[in-house]
């Protein structure tokens, strides 16, 4: 590729990104499903824009790589200890029940048993991808369904390595190198100590000197160089480059930099996995599916049909409340990256004939984009807030209150409400947040608070008030026009991030907003005073003044908020007409003070 | 019109003024206004408050005594909203002719209202800072409204009183729609 190639490459991908994810976020279709649309309209089967969908994907797995490091950075060695049973119980069952049906379906195709072992097990892993991407917008993540789905991915990571391994012991022609294993395994085994190594030991005193240099774009340089050269190191021992990349990430998720990398690496990340979707979109080999396409639609049934339906079945063992379990099954359901590795390894190996490879290729190809389409069809027949959820996490109908969102603002207004001896019902999504307060006894519900059935099982229909203290004013606003649409009697109080935010919450009918930083920026310009020389009590009432003349300046502007400029206009008449208030009032106290001295104080409002 | 200025900070927890109120706020022209349920933080609206005095021919000062005068808040009301230059003073007309009742419960009973008693003074001794604020403003002086032993006093009397209240302030209601039609 030369860089012409290159710099033309980019502009296509970017533009194609650029046309269709707002299109695919448009109709609600999640940005997966975008970026798999922009893959295939300029891959090699339709507008022929770029032609190596094969180096794109190798160098857009990167991507993935990134992701694993950012989600290992939010995740200690103590979190990751607690995970041990999901990850190596729920994952190997997952593997197992999923693969082994798998198997038995491809030897019923014709193939051999060491072939369908192979595609079994690879078809059985899921696209960490995919799904990761997808629970980020949905905000499953720190969900306990979140916890169950990401488990099963980190054993399926681990899993790839022993399964790439075997491959060349299954081949049929080529000799079973058993020494070539022991290698492999002893290699494996050596980078994942050096990984231990750098991670534990080296990292961190190299991030303190680069740190100290105070250049942003050397620490981010290095935090690219940390991610990507363990992921050489990993690749190089035949070991899933991400694997690498989430241990690192794992090793440094106690580390004072942990931010500072997490913040630095996501752009890269969030970049490299689009483009990673749009080079699976490019592999999709319609040539293929218009050859064959009774042969490939079958297949791809087939292999989601028996997939689900083994998710589906398992879904209760590994502890997936009810209603989510066909969620959790559409997650996971679709074939993953490292099937296409497996595929390409089978293939050279001869353990898979070449025209398996081609067509599972495109199966999973086509599953990945099958999953955002199934996520929509669940969300539209299947989804419903049941009221099973609700009987086994609610013990207490009678919680007169419910927080959204307990940081700064919600804590405060949660301790107030407890010394009162109430205990109001806490909505959050940060689990550190939550490992706090179930410290102290609250009633806790993980997960994001704009999703309705969360909110009923929260007990939304017996509470009296809701006070909304998200910070996000995007999610605010949203939960505040679910909540009106569901219950448009419960009485609201709620958080604004600044005026725009104050002004979206009155159109919306809530009566009891406050601007986070009104209250105590007046009590700021109270001590102003106060130091100026300022008597204590004359300040305060200063500052009740401009609070109310504010707040009456706001309420009139409300209905012209759209309007940038009659709103400058009443803020400028409102400043004036309080600048003439206090100076009347001040003239008028003088003139007491004067004419008391000079009646002898006979004003019994100034005796 | 009547501007009821009520001043409890626990209404839940009276007994009697609640039933005082009950008795009359129902009363066709009379405009309950709940200071401590108005102004929790003592940032009394002075601008409001004329207003609706101003729209009254009758004010009534509505209240628990406490310390033998108003609880803070009424205070702080009379400092505020009485202001010179409006209520008083030069060009402070604002309240001139209007009637003013003041009603006020006692937690102890009469007989502690005597030389002898736990007060040291008959009630008539606790009246004048209260009246003459209300004379300073050029308002008529009404009889006030006493009701003692708040917590003690028997469901019929207070029923009485509270009867009592309210024919009082429906005479003067009648009183002023009768002057507006001469």
């Amino acid at each position: 590729m030369n860089e012409h190639g290159l710099l033309g490459d980019a502009i296509v991908y970017l533009a194609a990104a650029v046309v269709c994810v707002p299109l695919a976020s448009r109709f609600k279709l999640g940005s997966v499903l975008g970026y798999l649309g922009a893959g295939c309209l300029i891959g090699p089967h339709a507008l022929r824009l770029v032609h190596d969908p094969a180096s794109t994907l190798h160098f857009a797995e990167i991507g993935v790589v990134l992701m694993l490091f950012v989600i290992g950075l939010e995740l200690d060695p103590k979190r990751l200890w607690a995970m041990r049973r999901a990850v190596f119980g729920g994952g190997a069952l997952q593997l197992a029940a999923c693969g082994v049906p798998l198997a038995l379906g491809a030897m019923a195709l014709g193939m051999s048993w060491q072939a369908a072992l192979i595609a079994g097990l690879a078809l059985g892993l899921s696209s960490t991808a995919v799904v990761m991407q997808t629970m980020r917008e949905r905000n499953i993540t720190p969900t306990p369904l979140g916890r169950a789905t990401f488990s099963i991915l980190l054993f399926q990571d681990i899993a790839a390595i022993p399964l790439v391994a075997i491959v060349p012991l299954l081949s049929v022609s080529g000799e079973p190198s058993e020494e070539g294993a022991w290698l492999g395994a002893a290699k494996a085994i050596g980078a994942i100590l050096a990984v231990f190594v750098i991670g534990r030991f080296l990292t961190r005193p190299i991030l303190r000197v680069v740190a100290k240099t105070g250049m942003r774009e050397v620490f981010t340089g290095f935090a690219l160089l940390l991610v990507l050269g363990i992921a050489a190191l990993m690749a190089s021992a035949g070991v899933s480059m991400a694997l690498g990349a989430f241990l690192a990430g794992v090793l440094l998720a106690g580390s004072e930099y942990r931010h500072a990398l997490e913040a630095d690496i996501e752009p890269f990340k969030g970049l490299l996995m689009g483009l990673f979707f749009i080079a699976v979109g490019m592999s999709v080999d319609f040539s293929l599916l218009a050859a064959r396409p009774l042969a490939v639609l079958g297949l791809v049934l087939a292999f989601q049909g028996i997939k689900g339906g083994a998710l589906r079945l398992i879904a209760k063992t590994l502890g997936v409340a009810a209603i989510e379990r066909w969620l959790f099954a559409a997650l996971l359901v679709q074939g993953g990256e490292f099937a296409f590795v497996v595929f390409g390894v089978a293939r050279s190996a001869q353990v898979l004939p070449g025209e398996w490879d081609g067509l599972l290729t495109l199966a999973v190809a086509l599953s990945m984009a099958l999953t955002p389409l199934l996520l929509i069809a669940h969300d539209r027949f299947l989804a419903r807030p049941a009221p099973a959820r609700e009987a086994d996490v609610v013990e207490d109908h009678e919680a007169p209150v419910i927080i959204a969102g307990f940081g700064r603002f919600g804590q405060i207004v949660g301790r107030l409400l407890l010394a009162h001896g109430l205990k109001p019902t806490v909505l959050d999504h940060d689990p550190d947040t939550i490992d706090l307060l179930r410290a102290f006894d609250f009633r806790v519900y993980y997960g994001d608070a704009t999703r309705l059935d969360l909110l009923e099982a929260a007990g939304l229909h017996h509470a009296k008030v809701l006070v909304v203290a998200i910070d996000d004013p995007d999610k605010s606003v949203a939960l505040v026009d679910v909540v009106r649409h569901a219950c448009p009697e419960l009485r609201i109080v709620a958080r604004a991030r600044n005026v725009g935010h104050w002004a979206a919450l009155r159109a919306r009918g809530v009566e009891l907003v406050e601007r986070e930083t009104f209250e105590s920026a007046l009590r700021a310009g109270r001590a102003t005073l106060t130091v100026l020389g300022v008597p204590p009590f004359e300040a305060r009432e200063l500052a009740d003044r401009f609070r109310r003349h504010t707040l009456e300046m706001l309420e009139e502007s409300l209905p012209h908020f759209g309007d940038v400029e009659r709103r400058r206009e009443i803020a400028r008449s409102a400043r004036r007409q309080l600048e003439e208030q206090i100076q009347k009032d001040q003239a008028a106290s003088r003139r007491r003070r004067e004419s008391a001295a000079w009646s002898g104080g006979r004003d019994p409002g100034d005796a | 019109m009547i501007a009821l200025i009520f001043a409890h900070p626990y209404p839940d927890r009276s007994r009697a003024n609640r039933a005082l109120l009950a008795a009359v706020r129902d009363l066709d022209g009379v405009a309950v206004r709940s200071l401590y349920e108005r102004y929790p933080d003592f940032d009394i609206d002075v601008a409001a408050e004329q207003r609706a005095l101003a729209e009254a021919d009758t004010v009534v000062w509505q209240h628990p005594m406490y310390w033998y005068s108003t609880p803070g808040l009424l205070k702080h009301w009379f400092e505020k909203v009485l202001a010179r230059g409006w209520a008083y003073g030069e060009g402070g007309t604002a309240l001139h002719g209007k009637r003013c009742l003041w009603v006020v419960t006692t937690g102890a009973g009469p007989s502690a209202f005597r030389p002898e008693g736990m007060h040291g003074h008959p009630m008539e001794a606790f009246v004048p800072p209260v009246e003459q604020t209300a004379r300073f403003c050029g308002m008529r002086w009404e009889e006030p409204l006493v009701v003692h032993g708040a917590h003690t006093v028997g469901d019929e009397a207070l029923a009485a009183a509270a009867a009592d209240y309210r024919r009082r302030l429906a005479a003067l209601l009648a009183e002023a729609r009768g002057g507006d039609d001469e």
